[in-house]
């Protein structure tokens, strides 16, 4: 019940208690609950801050071919050998987390805020506009993510931006879906009857008094599209449909000459495909624990 | 002491005799295993699949190699020669070409049957040729725009076929060797010209036994063929597999002996690993190439000073070096396939821009082209690419290597294969693009054909006029002497590739067939198009 907030704008002071903490002292609690969690959110930290500093951390540019030690075994000088073109893996891997960083982020931050947006409102208004909503979303959600994705992004073509579009829009019917079903239970809340009677306008009632109150699907369905997002990404560039070459992407690396050279060259495919899982792995763990520490069902059992 | 002398030499004669019994054996066997066998199935892979039956009509291998063994041409390339350029009679036992070089007559194999029992006339190669060269209406001929100079074809007599050209032409005997110009029956021809999409009978080594689609194509021993004793095969069967892994594991696990494309590096060196001896590996130049097509009609592009820049940029040898290992791409070449009679010498080749050896002095000259033009440092652009990872991908990686050595940025866009040529090269929707180019025969007037002027040529996607380069074309391709044709050819190449830049090569396809050691009487050309009739081909025990 301490979620419900006593006055029409006292949003912003929801879990006042655990606010007074300090954030340090919460990431302990979150810690010591939840240790799986914890350790997902440290390799989701690593990532981001191998993304950021990709250009001190590489040992090598990422695009520079070296035709002298093409397929190079790993080595002390190429730590996790080299690509058909000479170039270092290693280096490949740190920056393709740049990419894989800004699809993940982009997408998942863009899904879950235009589909939270979105079904807050379709489930406010309600009536008919809820229903012609929600049966828009039903057609997207007929199609399954990848499938949607493919689609989009060959009507749009290739490209870092296009397939974080693609990526983006099949996440905001699943987001909506979501936050819809929260809205709904917030809707009939007194606070909002007490927003509408005081004659609040329908934009500052969503955004003011209602989106926040999703915040915990929200928070949880970000934190499950970002690898979502990575794997969708890495799957469109294995299919020639993402980033192309010579840019650094993990899906990228799994294609082409590292399938050609599975067996003599292994470590072509098994770093980009140790990096991916891991970081998809590190994401939904993360996920998981946060919803489960969001949860308040969950959180007393 | 004499008993024992006596005993010696009995031992070394029956020694010597031993071993003479047994050189002669082994010559004996080796020379068995060099006379071709009969008997039989060939079993291969075949990557794509016929859309029709109608070879006239398509331009796909799916076509040729399933299908070829069941017909005969006028002329074809000799199928033991390895460069893919000698014409040698099929259905024709000789020709003449009068002085003028316009008339070229033909005479025709007598005794020679179609698989329906009736006998082939000159009649029936000029409703081949009727159709090829003029097509009723409704009626599609691929190469139609390659027998513009055939004024008429004549049948004189039941064994002799003229064909009058409207001008002398250098290249017109390969033309007639095309691989695609089967011979139908006239008779057929005439009830339904559309009938052989369909159908098939011809005058091959094999007729035809089933078609399942997506899965197999099979053809039996032609008993009445007029070549006698060949074919040698009892038949063959073409299976249709898509995925390059399956074909490799097809053969690798011995359910076929062969895939007449090629296969990558990676697939050979596997191959190889996996079978030893049992394999046979054979290479050549494909006559296939991957161009660079500027945008003229895009600025910084009209400018040939760039242009120029960007081909200096190339180390084509290096790239040579490091690309044939992973990808089918070799030979440093010109616009004629290599080891073939128009080809351009390496000495010659390396005095072109791009072509020398000298790579630091060469990207040093790229640089001050630039600056001279007016191109500001970082000067970037996208380059559009194809989406078949091979070999579009590792040479679009090479190209743009290559041009950030002169400080060119490039960005690659890669659009999916089916729309690149709608999307992208036909509306001239690019700055810099990759293009394509793939002979079923090598003959420079196909290998050249598409870079003439943007009126002429609607394949030339670089979008320039050149009146000079169309003149070249033309002298080549009348010139009869085969001395002063290829110096036309040098000629349109410096201007094509160096003065003008206007198109980019960067390396010769190369095409690798590893096949079973057991296959023989086949050898390699530069076309996957080319020797596919079978009638040399045998089998060992």
């Amino acid at each position: 019940m301490s979620s419900v907030p006593r006055r029409i704008d006292d949003v912003a002071e929801l879990g006042t208690d655990e606010a007074r903490r300090s954030w340090l002292a919460t990431v302990w609690e979150f810690s010591r609950r939840r240790p799986l969690g914890a350790i997902g959110g440290a390799i989701v930290l690593l990532n981001l801050i191998v993304a950021v500093g990709a250009n001190v951390l590489a040992p090598y540019d990422p695009v520079a071919t070296d035709y002298g030690a093409m397929l190079a075994r790993p080595s002390a000088a190429h730590w996790l050998g080299t690509d058909a073109y000479g170039r270092d893996v290693l280096s490949r891997i740190v920056y393709g987390s740049r990419t894989a960083m800004l699809v993940g982020f982009s997408c998942a931050v863009l899904g879950a805020t235009i589909g939270a947006v979105i079904g807050v409102g379709s489930a406010y208004f309600g009536g008919r506009v809820d229903l012609i909503v929600q049966r828009v979303m039903d057609i997207f959600l007929a199609f399954p993510l990848i499938i949607l994705a493919l689609a989009v992004v060959s009507i749009l073509g290739t490209g870092i931006w296009n397939v974080i579009l693609a990526i983006t829009v099949p996440m905001i019917p699943r987001a909506a879906l979501v936050s819809r079903s929260s809205a709904l239970a917030i809707r009939e809340m007194p606070y909002v009857d007490a927003a509408r009677a005081a004659g609040f306008r329908h934009v500052r009632i969503i955004l003011r008094h209602m989106l926040p109150n999703v915040m915990a699907p929200y928070l949880i369905m970000l934190t499950a599209y970002l690898g979502q997002a990575i794997l969708l990404e890495a799957s469109l560039s294995f299919l020639g449909l993402g980033v192309a070459e010579p840019t650094a992407a993990w899906g990228l690396m799994l294609r082409g000459a590292a399938v050609q050279f599975a067996e003599s060259a292994p470590w072509m495919a098994i770093f980009p495909g140790l990096a991916i899982s891991l970081a998809v792995f590190a994401f939904n763990l993360f996920g998981d624990s946060l919803r489960d520490a969001l949860d308040p069902r969950l959180r007393t059992q | 002491m004499r008993h024992s002398l006596a005993s010696r030499w009995l031992s070394l004669v029956v020694l010597a005799s031993l071993s003479c019994a047994l050189v002669g054996w082994l010559a004996a066997r080796s020379f068995a295993q060099d006379k071709p066998r009969s008997g039989g199935e060939l079993i291969f892979v075949v990557p794509s699949e016929p859309p029709s039956y109608d070879a006239h009509r398509e331009e796909t291998f799916g076509v040729i190699h399933p299908l070829a063994p069941h017909y005969n041409t006028l002329l074809r390339t000799d199928p033991f020669d390895r460069t893919g350029t000698k014409p040698v009679g099929d259905l024709a036992e000789s020709w003449t070409v009068s002085k003028d070089g316009r008339t070229y007559t033909f005479k025709i194999r007598k005794g020679v049957k179609f698989h329906d029992g009736s006998e082939l006339t000159a009649k029936d190669v000029k409703a081949s040729y009727d159709k090829i060269v003029f097509p009723p209406q409704g009626v599609a001929s691929d190469r139609q725009g390659q027998y513009t100079n055939v004024e008429a074809v004549q049948a004189l007599d039941p064994n002799t076929v003229v064909f009058r050209l409207k001008f002398p032409q250098g290249s017109f005997l390969s033309s007639v060797a095309s691989p695609w110009n089967w011979i139908y029956k006239a008779d057929i021809l005439a009830k339904d010209p559309r009938w052989y999409e369909t159908h098939v009978m011809g005058t091959g080594p094999f007729t035809f036994v089933e078609h399942v689609k997506g899965s197999h194509w099979v053809g039996k021993k032609n008993p009445n063929y007029w070549d006698k004793g060949k074919p040698y095969l009892d038949g063959y069967r073409a299976i249709f597999v898509k995925d390059s892994a399956a074909q490799v594991a097809a053969v690798r696990g011995d359910r076929a002996h062969i895939q007449f494309r090629g296969f990558s590096p990676a697939e050979r060196d596997s191959l190889v690993q996996a079978l030893g001896p049992k394999i046979t590996v054979q290479e050549s130049p494909w006559d296939c190439v991957l161009l660079v097509a500027l945008n003229h009609e895009k600025k910084p592009f009209d400018d040939k000073r760039v242009r120029r820049a960007l081909t200096l940029a190339l180390d084509r040898y290096q790239g040579s070096q490091a690309l044939s290992k992973i990808a089918i791409v070799k030979e440093v070449a010109g616009v004629v396939v290599p080891g073939t009679p128009f080809a351009t010498p390496p000495a010659e080749l390396e005095k072109l821009a791009g072509y020398s050896r000298d790579i630091a002095k060469s990207r040093a000259e790229a640089k001050r082209l630039l600056k001279e033009a007016g191109v500001p440092d970082g000067f970037s652009f996208t380059f559009k690419n194809r989406g078949i990872p091979m070999p579009y991908e590792p040479v679009g990686v090479w190209l743009i290597d290559q041009w950030r050595q002169i400080g060119v940025n490039v960005r690659q866009e890669v659009v999916e294969a089916a729309a690149y040529y709608g999307q992208v090269l036909r509306p001239g929707n690019y700055e810099a693009a990759m293009d394509f180019q793939c002979g079923y025969i090598v003959e420079p007037d196909l290998d050249v054909y598409k870079f003439q002027s943007k009126e002429i040529s609607p394949a030339n996607y670089s979008r320039y006029t050149d009146k000079t380069l169309d003149d070249l074309f033309t002298k080549q391709s009348r010139a009869q002497d085969p001395e002063e044709r290829k110096k036309f050819i040098r000629d349109f190449e410096k201007r094509l590739l160096d003065d003008e830049a206007h198109y980019l090569y960067t390396l010769q396809w190369h095409r690798i067939i590893p096949h079973s050691a057991r296959v023989k009487g086949w050898t390699i050309t530069p076309s996957h198009y080319l020797n596919n009739q079978l009638d040399t081909v045998w089998l060992t025990q």
